[in-house]
């Protein structure tokens, strides 16, 4: 009896903090996806389901689209930098295998505006890199890439690379370099061992860092605000308009009620495909 | 093929350290807005010191950070001994529903707090940007600190309890001493995430209150000056320090506990 006491001091506070500053904000932005928008950037409290009937809208079909995409785009550059990166940081002398590391994680604990702006810095017309360009090539023109879409997958995958590299690097630290001999020794090629031996048994890491980049690169905000310069749409912009600009509350809830769904979808999908490989792994 | 995974350690390195050496450098390039050196200057730091609106968000964005670390390192910290030293009912559910502020996208879970406040009428400010931040925290600082739990044997607890010693007594002396490594660490982490927080805050601070990432955004909103190159060499400066401490105690935890 005193220990369910004690279970229940202990998750009161955790209980009460998540249902109320949680799940109850959840369930006030999901109806606010179903109210009608009022004249002066209020809202009217009538049941409507045009808001949703407006995100297959050709318009914002193509933004979600690109949000996908690009997310997609971007975890794949992560995991094609990252792989090769943490592999072979995996098998570095110890000694300065944890200060590489560190060098990889201090970006991460810089703030993202920071980080983001910095690309700003290189990207521009008159930027590190057009200067660069201009050293090694006389009379080039200079490259406009700082508002486009290339500038946004940068960024992106700047921002999330130390994401998709750490959980990699874990998998591939604990991999026992035996099996790897072992499957030489039976005569298989390099090649063939990575994609039958090494690839397999880093599944989980590569699960793990495609979702970490994933998922906050397809709600990104700050990135396509900063480097795309707001010119080109993504779904995090453009729930942001709808709740600061335009002032449409009910339809930017209905379009970050589904970001929330693109993500958990992602969500079930990773742990599916993580059971499958730890199933597979056993047998 | 050992060359190949060289070069590429080097492009990765290049490409994650270019971009910030780039704003170090400029922070102290006395130009303004070109790209080429034109002398070296404190200038802008002198500017930085100088300008009252970013002590201000600097001042609000630690208060918020304090207090929503405060709060959610209790509040993870009870969370982490549940799940990790009891086995109950809805167990499973609350680990899932506890990581998915963290799963969601950021921008997701600000509008979600934004209609919550507006509906229920609370004044968007220090309050709602500590409850905000409080949400996502909890997560964070729950994670650390079961991980912790998991890397000791308990079995020290019940020689103390054997020994004599109360629950009350265990607990103190001997259960927080040794998850103490984690708490730290996780709340750091917490901080560093609350001082680093943009999307959320920039959603739920209302107008009075601006934090030094919001501030740093309507800075670059209106135009890149040098002198933003100068704070965000102060808050890379002010990371690395973080970040070494961060380290530090970990260290310091994992040389304790196998001491024992």
């Amino acid at each position: 009896m005193r220990r369910n006491y004690r279970l229940l001091i202990l998750l009161f506070p955790v209980i009460f903090w998540l249902v109320c500053f949680f799940l109850i904000p959840l369930m006030s932005v999901f109806a606010y996806s179903f109210i009608e928008r009022g004249t002066y950037g209020g809202v009217r409290w009538n049941f409507t389901l045009e808001n949703y009937q407006r995100l297959f809208d050709g318009l914002y079909l193509g933004i979600l689209w690109r949000s996908v995409s690009t997310a997609t785009v971007a975890t794949a550059l992560c995991l094609l930098l990252g792989y090769p990166f943490a592999y072979y940081l995996a098998r570095y002398q110890p000694k300065w295998r944890n200060v590489l590391l560190l060098l990889v994680v201090i970006p991460f604990w810089t703030n993202f505006l920071i980080r983001t702006y910095a690309w700003i810095l290189i990207l521009r017309t008159e930027g590190v890199l057009n200067s660069l360009l201009a050293f090694l090539i006389p009379n080039v023109q200079p490259l406009e890439l700082l508002n486009t879409p290339i500038a946004v997958q940068i960024g992106l995958v700047y921002g999330y690379l130390p994401f998709m590299i750490l959980p990699l690097y874990a998998s591939l630290e604990q991999l026992d370099l035996g099996l790897m001999e072992a499957a030489q020794d039976l005569g298989a090629s390099p090649r063939r061992t990575f994609w039958h031996v090494t690839v397999p048994l880093s599944l989980p890491g590569i699960l793990a860092g495609s979702m970490l980049v994933f998922i906050p690169t397809v709600g990104a905000f700050i990135t396509p605000e900063l480097l795309g310069g707001g010119k080109v749409s993504y779904i995090g912009n453009v729930v942001e308009r709808q709740f600061k600009s335009a002032r449409d509350w009910p339809f930017g809830s209905a379009l970050s009620f589904l970001l929330m769904c693109i993500v958990l979808v992602g969500t079930v999908l990773y742990f599916r495909a993580l059971q499958s490989s730890e199933d597979e792994m056993r047998t | 093929m050992k060359r190949i995974l060289e070069i590429n350690i080097c492009l990765v390195f290049l490409f994650l350290y270019l971009p910030i050496l780039a704003v170090v450098a400029f922070s102290f390039n006395s130009g303004e807005q070109t790209a080429v050196w034109q002398g070296f200057t404190f200038d802008w730091y002198a500017e930085l010191f100088a300008d009252a609106d970013l002590w201000r968000a600097c001042r609000n964005s630690l208060m918020v950070a304090g207090i929503a670390t405060l709060i959610a390192t209790v509040i993870g910290t009870a969370t982490a001994l549940a799940i990790e030293r009891y086995r109950f009912r809805f167990r499973e559910a609350l680990v899932r529903c506890l990581y998915l502020p963290i799963i969601i996208p950021d921008i997701v879970l600000a509008i979600a707090l934004l209609t919550f406040y507006v509906q229920t009428r609370m004044p968007l400010g220090l309050t709602s940007l500590i409850i905000a931040h409080s949400v996502f925290n909890i997560a964070f600082v729950t994670i650390v600190v079961r991980a912790r739990l998991q890397g000791y044997d308990n079995s020290v607890e019940d020689a103390a309890l054997d020994l004599g010693a109360t629950e009350w007594q265990t607990f103190w002396r001997i259960t927080l001493p040794l998850i103490a490594p984690g708490i730290i660490g996780g709340a750091l982490l917490a901080f560093t995430l609350s001082i680093d927080d943009f999307v959320t805050t920039f959603f739920t601070a209302g107008v009075g209150w601006t934090t030094l990432s919001v501030h740093i955004y309507s800075l670059l909103k209106f135009g890149i000056t040098p002198k933003i190159n100068a704070i965000s060499t102060m808050l890379l400066f002010n990371s690395i320090v973080f970040i070494l401490l961060f380290l530090w105690f970990r260290e310091k935890g994992a040389r304790n506990s196998s001491g024992i």
